[in-house]
């Protein structure tokens, strides 16, 4: 059957999907310029589970949910639910890892740093500029001979585990529901203030969770991807995407008033130009070890990848530090322990692409 | 006689790197590249026809396609 999504054509309309759903995600209450942010909202998820005890980061973030579910059902219908594993778990876990560190200095993913500069906030463009470094570097890897190896299938029930771990996710959620004004209900902890605390309704998250699972699944969208295949192949395929992606953020945010320029005083942003550089740099050079942007690694994790689940888990591992450490940036700009650990990620990903490597 | 390229349990790009590395060096006949998911068989497609190929067939195997690139000169 053809795949109509995967056309050019289908991966600029759900580019614009994309677009579209996140900017009206923060109309209908996420937070400003983070109408979908991958790595945000698994850190989110991170601190509703205690992972991590940052107060204002910790809600279950159901579009995340969605995205795996989303994704899980479109591989199923349309017979593309491939359960595989095993190609370099521990390597993808730490790559994971520095990824969400990376993202967290500059306070975003790809995704986000699109909406950011769809929203005015021009900190963004040292953002997207480090994105690219990282994946410039990483593309310098793959060229040479980098190579994580090869997959092998596996049973079926191998590749439910991540969709059953979401599913699990959304049943803990309904269990303990959001108690208004409430930091805590049951087991799960809940923002009172801070962009935690900042969700549309769990049913309208969930279904656009849902819906841009399905489209991305299909579609192969991927913002790492557009970037490199942009360097590597000069292939405009999938940078169309987040080109529709940008676009319809900007013009949805014109259209309801959100679009404010500027480089200070931006929702939940800092304006250290370098740091927003460097942390971008070098959560793209992650992203470009590991085969994809977080979005795509939870699409991936959908349709039975387990190497893309361990990523994500990595990514969460990473959260946790993150905040635990006192890691990540916040409006204040980034921390002195974020420096450093951006050292140690910039080393430990150069270690990893220059070792694993086969000859050509 | 054709070149094969064996791509399965590889994630993007590297059956497209593999793919593109194999025609610099045939320059043309056909080449066969044996891919496990529906994304690889789409993007080294894609890449094989932005290099002047053309997609000549695409056959299911068990465990995904197998998919025949060709340029005659």
């Amino acid at each position: 059957m053809k795949n109509a999504l995967a056309t050019k054509w289908g991966i600029i309309v759900v580019g614009i999907a994309i677009g579209i759903l996140a900017s009206l995600l923060q109309l209908w209450g996420n937070p400003a310029n983070m109408g979908i942010c991958v790595a945000c909202f698994l850190r989110d998820i991170t601190g509703a589970l205690g992972l991590h005890r940052a107060p204002v980061v910790q809600y279950l973030r159901p579009e995340i949910i969605g995205f795996v579910l989303g994704s899980f059902a479109s591989a199923y219908l349309f017979k593309e639910f491939r359960p595989r594993l095993g190609s370099a778990p521990i390597v993808r876990f730490i790559l994971g890892f520095f990824a969400m560190i990376g993202a967290l200095i500059f306070l975003g993913c790809p995704w986000r740093a699109l909406l950011r500069l769809a929203g005015g906030d021009l900190n963004a463009i040292l953002g997207l500029l480090g994105l690219v470094a990282g994946i410039w570097i990483g593309t310098r890897f793959l060229s040479s001979g980098y190579n994580l190896g090869a997959t092998h299938k596996t049973y079926a029930s191998a590749g439910w585990i991540f969709p059953l771990i979401m599913a699990g996710f959304l049943i803990l959620m309904l269990l303990n529901p959001a108690i208004p004004g409430e930091p805590q209900s049951g087991i799960l902890f809940y923002s009172v203030e801070g962009p935690g605390s900042m969700h549309a309704p769990l049913i309208v998250s969930l279904i656009i969770g849902l819906v841009i699972g399905f489209l991305a699944q299909r579609s192969r969208f991927c913002t790492m991807g557009a970037i490199r295949d942009l360097i590597l192949f000069k292939q405009t395929h999938l940078f169309s995407g987040i080109v529709g992606l940008a676009v319809a953020a900007f013009v949805t945010n014109l259209v309801i008033n959100k679009f404010n320029p500027g480089f200070i005083g931006q929702p939940i942003a800092h304006s250290m130009h370098f740091w927003n550089f460097a942390g971008m740099t070098l959560a793209g050079l992650a992203f470009a070890l590991a085969g994809g942007c977080p979005g795509r690694q939870l699409f991936l994790s959908g349709e039975g990848d387990g190497d893309a689940a361990v990523f994500v888990i990595g990514m969460i591992a990473g959260a946790a530090f993150a905040h635990n450490f006192g890691l990540a940036s916040s409006a204040a700009g980034a921390t002195p322990a974020g420096m450093v650990a951006f050292v140690v990620g910039m080393v430990v990903c150069l270690l990893i692409g220059f070792t694993m490597r086969e000859t050509v | 006689m054709s070149n094969i390229v064996d791509a399965r349990g590889l994630s993007c790009p590297q059956p497209v790197i593999m793919t593109l590395n194999t025609i610099k060096k045939v320059k043309k006949g056909d080449i066969v590249i044996v891919v496990d998911t529906d994304t690889a068989k789409e993007n080294v497609s894609r890449a094989a026809k932005a290099q002047g190929w053309e997609v000549a067939d695409i056959q299911p195997e068990e465990d995904g396609y197998s998919i025949t690139i060709r340029k005659e000169s």
